[in-house]
């Protein structure tokens, strides 16, 4: 494979890379705020105390997915979001709610704060399922139909049931007392329509799709691949053990947030093997949609540089808001 | 309405709504940075309350440009797929280096500076709070680079497709209009935090809600604006002639002439008429534009007629008029008010009340000035997307133009909440500044600090 080859495979990979980052990260942004209707007032500033000085960052990472998607595959992007230009609007409302939401709700009138509030929460809530059903609109590759429309349905049903329970184990990280005990039992409500998704998805997403289909069902591929669904079918059941144990509230208070992360990032490999070598699947490969190598190498070039710092930078950010929350406060 | 008109008024909306807020943030980051430093310099309380006050500001104004932000980023693919498609290989990086180095600086030195005070040293926060300001910057620089190029493109060559490739990077960003549209726009950005800082320190003063930090910021407001209006006129006028060689027929819009002219008027006002391709009505300074654009008592101004497709003229005369006559306003007012600064001898109590409410009234000016002059400049390229190379019609999106009335219509409403609560929460927060403030907890360094300030203070060794 020469390097022009290789480029639209790296930025593929980085592509995967930024999103994967992004669900993980804004998963629990997203999922803490869904959340907060189950919460006393007091409960929600710790809440948003436990993201508050995340959040943005966090959102980044998409504006850099979609960034890599727009400038590295720009012919893929035009025909993915000409086919989600609804549902791609109701997702934007929901973060533009969310974003300001969190801003306002602290420095409004107090008669306004609860309305900021819901405003938070329904923001979430909307962007989570758009995201949801614009990921279950993708895999099929926009095809119509009534299986293919209660197929996106389910997705944009799961992805929000994922992004709670990310942020459920992000609580117990991040929080202590009352809220962590309700954090667990959150985590424990959230963990079954997580699993019977993933079970779903995995039963259907052959049956929608011809391409995924060949590409599981084959022997002796399906030997090689098994390693997948078990590793992921093995963390959850893990992430539901670890839930049940004293000490998840204490010493090992991370574990179910790692086991999560674990369980979503062989999804993510399942989705990719699923999908490659396409980039609009069944219409567009990789190679197909890229942009120039020229292009494609001056922005390598610049990636290769600034990820790593922003790796760095970012982890610094994360490390200094380390341990469990206190009151956010200006200054 | 079709889609292309449909999609032009909705990425004017998004724009609009979104440029309101890196207007002020780009500058107002560089100003909390000098409250801080002066803060960290002198140990004096009123310049960390005034950092304090006006961080909430910032936070709220970053997060207001975030979220409109990232609408941004998905509508070049929702609603002109043909423009990635055709000048990718020149916007994707640009707008690639613009995520890579800005974006994630900004947004991940925001927390530690929001919320890290009590959790970081006075050094590593102000390091934070620079890479903030320098974020902000980084972030201008790419994105004005992108947009200068489309109005003044050099550094590329077409293939046979029809797809854009760069031949230098250099030209390609350092294109002839970007040194003068990138250093006009930061000053904007700066005029627009001057006046704001002195229109919210003028209301407080109004409202009896000022403290002590109120006569510094206002100060620090009327000085900057002072000094800036005349850079920024002449950077203006220079940024005219600029775009007067590249883009004669945006300044012959802007000025109102119809046909070739020798020694053409300066129109103070006038309703131009595109029927009879003449302004009706008009009030004129003999010999003044050919004076201004051509620095020639008798010079030549290209008219319209010569031009085989140009842009309309109402909104460039007009715009263009605003924004000179709100830059006009800004230099008598920032020059009366730093007179009478001088005269009460900084006692912002004994400031003449015309003079507060003029300033107050002002709070928003420069916004108003900032989108007169971006609508000179976007509508002066139609209908080009990238000046006379393609035309906005040949990448516009077939999306059902139901659809994007459908998203305009939602945008519309939720930007009318948002600029609405967004106007009143600055004013609410002006009027009760101490209601969300908290006291530095005893442990921080900062708590340290003042009161080792006030104990040495009432020693007397540092009044």
């Amino acid at each position: 494979m020469t390097w022009d080859q290789a480029l639209p495979l790296i930025f593929i990979s980085l592509l995967g890379l930024a999103l994967f980052i992004y669900v993980v990260l804004d998963g629990f942004d997203l999922g803490v705020g869904m959340l907060m209707h189950r919460a006393t007032p007091d409960e929600r500033n710790t809440m948003i105390g436990s993201i508050g000085p995340f959040w943005d960052a966090n959102e980044t990472w998409l504006v850099l997915g979609i960034g890599l998607l727009l400038i590295a595959f720009p012919k893929a992007n035009s025909i993915i979001l000409g086919n989600l230009y609804i549902p791609v609007a109701f997702m934007l409302i929901g973060l533009i709610l969310r974003g300001v939401a969190f801003d306002f709700r602290v420095k409004a009138k107090v008669q306004h704060q609860l309305s900021w509030n819901y405003a938070f929460i329904a923001g979430s809530t909307l962007a989570a399922l758009m995201q949801g059903w614009m990921l279950g609109r993708y895999v099929t590759g926009f095809a119509e139909g009534t299986s293919f429309t209660l197929f996106a349905a389910a997705i944009a049903l799961a992805v929000p049931a994922t992004y709670v329970l990310l942020g459920a184990c992000w609580l117990i990280i991040k929080t202590e007392g009352e809220l962590q005990i309700k954090a667990v039992y959150w985590a424990k409500l959230a963990w079954v329509p997580v699993v019977a998704g993933m079970v779903l998805i995995s039963l259907a997403t052959p049956w929608v799709s011809d391409v995924v289909r060949e590409r599981w069902f084959q022997f002796p591929q399906i030997i090689g691949l098994l390693p997948i669904p078990l590793a992921t079918g093995a963390s959850l059941l893990a992430l539901r053990w670890v839930l049940t144990m004293p000490a998840v509230r204490t010493q090992i208070s991370w574990l179910p947030f790692v086991l999560l992360i674990g369980s979503l990032l062989m999804g993510a490999f399942g989705l990719a093997y699923s999908l490659y070598p396409y980039a609009v699947i069944g219409k567009m490969t990789i190679w197909e949609a890229a942009s120039s190598p020229e292009a494609l190498t001056v922005i390598f070039i610049g990636a290769a540089v600034t990820i790593p710092v922003i790796f760095a930078y970012s982890l610094f950010a994360f490390w200094v808001f380390r341990g469990k929350v206190k009151e956010l406060t200006y200054g | 309405m079709d889609a292309l008109i449909l999609s032009r008024i909705q990425f004017a909306l998004n724009m609009s709504f979104h440029i309101l807020f890196p207007t002020i943030s780009i500058a107002l980051c560089w100003i909390l940075l000098f409250f801080r430093f002066r803060w960290v310099k002198t140990r004096q309380t009123p310049w960390l309350t005034a950092y304090r006050f006006w961080t909430k500001i910032f936070a709220l104004t970053f997060a207001m440009g975030v979220v409109s932000g990232i609408t941004m980023s998905f509508q070049f693919g929702t609603n002109w797929p043909g423009y990635m498609e055709r000048v990718g290989n020149i916007a994707g990086p640009l707008l690639g280096y613009e995520v890579l180095t800005a974006f994630f600086l900004e947004a991940a030195f925001l927390g530690i500076m929001l919320f890290g005070h009590n959790r970081v040293s006075e050094r590593v926060h102000l390091i934070a709070t620079f890479m903030v300001a320098f974020g902000t910057t980084i972030s201008a620089f790419w994105i004005l680079a992108l947009n200068s190029w489309m109005q003044t493109p050099q550094g590329y060559w077409v293939d046979a497709q029809g797809i854009y490739h760069v031949s230098s990077w250099l030209e390609v960003i350092f294109n002839p209009s970007f040194p003068y549209r990138f250093l006009h726009m930061v000053t904007a950005s700066f005029l627009t935090v001057s006046f704001l800082l002195a229109g919210i320190s003028a209301w407080q003063i109004l409202k009896k809600t000022n403290d002590d930090a109120t006569p510094k910021v206002l100060k620090t407001g009327l000085t900057l604006a002072a000094i800036l209006i005349p850079i920024q006129i002449l950077i203006g006028d220079q940024h005219g002639l600029n775009t007067l060689h590249h883009q004669p027929e945006k300044i012959a819009a802007i000025e109102g002439v119809w046909h070739t002219e020798q020694g053409a008027p300066l129109l103070a006002f006038a309703l131009p008429n595109a029927a009879t391709q003449s302004n009706d009505m008009a009030i004129s300074i003999p010999h003044g534009a050919a004076l201004i654009l051509t620095h020639d008592w008798n010079g030549t101004l290209q008219g319209l007629d010569q031009f085989a497709v140009h842009p309309p003229v109402p909104p460039l005369f007009f715009g263009f008029r605003l924004m000179v006559g709100v830059g006009m306003l800004m230099l008598v007012v920032s020059w009366y008010g730093i007179y009478q600064w001088r005269k009460v001898k900084g006692d912002v109590l004994r400031l003449p009340r015309y003079l507060l409410w003029g300033l107050a009234s002002m709070t928003f000016a420069g916004w108003l000035a900032t989108l007169a002059g971006w609508y000179v400049t976007e509508i002066g390229r139609q209908p080009w997307i990238v000046h006379g190379l393609i035309k906005l019609s040949e990448i516009v999106t077939h999306t059902p133009p139901s659809h994007i009335a459908f998203t305009l219509t939602m945008y519309v409403i939720v930007y009318i909440i948002l600029i609405t609560a967004y106007v009143s929460v600055l004013k609410y927060m002006a009027e009760h500044p101490h209601k969300t403030e908290d006291d530095p907890t005893p442990a921080s360094g900062e708590a340290v600090a003042i009161l080792a300030h006030q104990s040495a203070a009432a020693k007397g060794d540092l009044s």
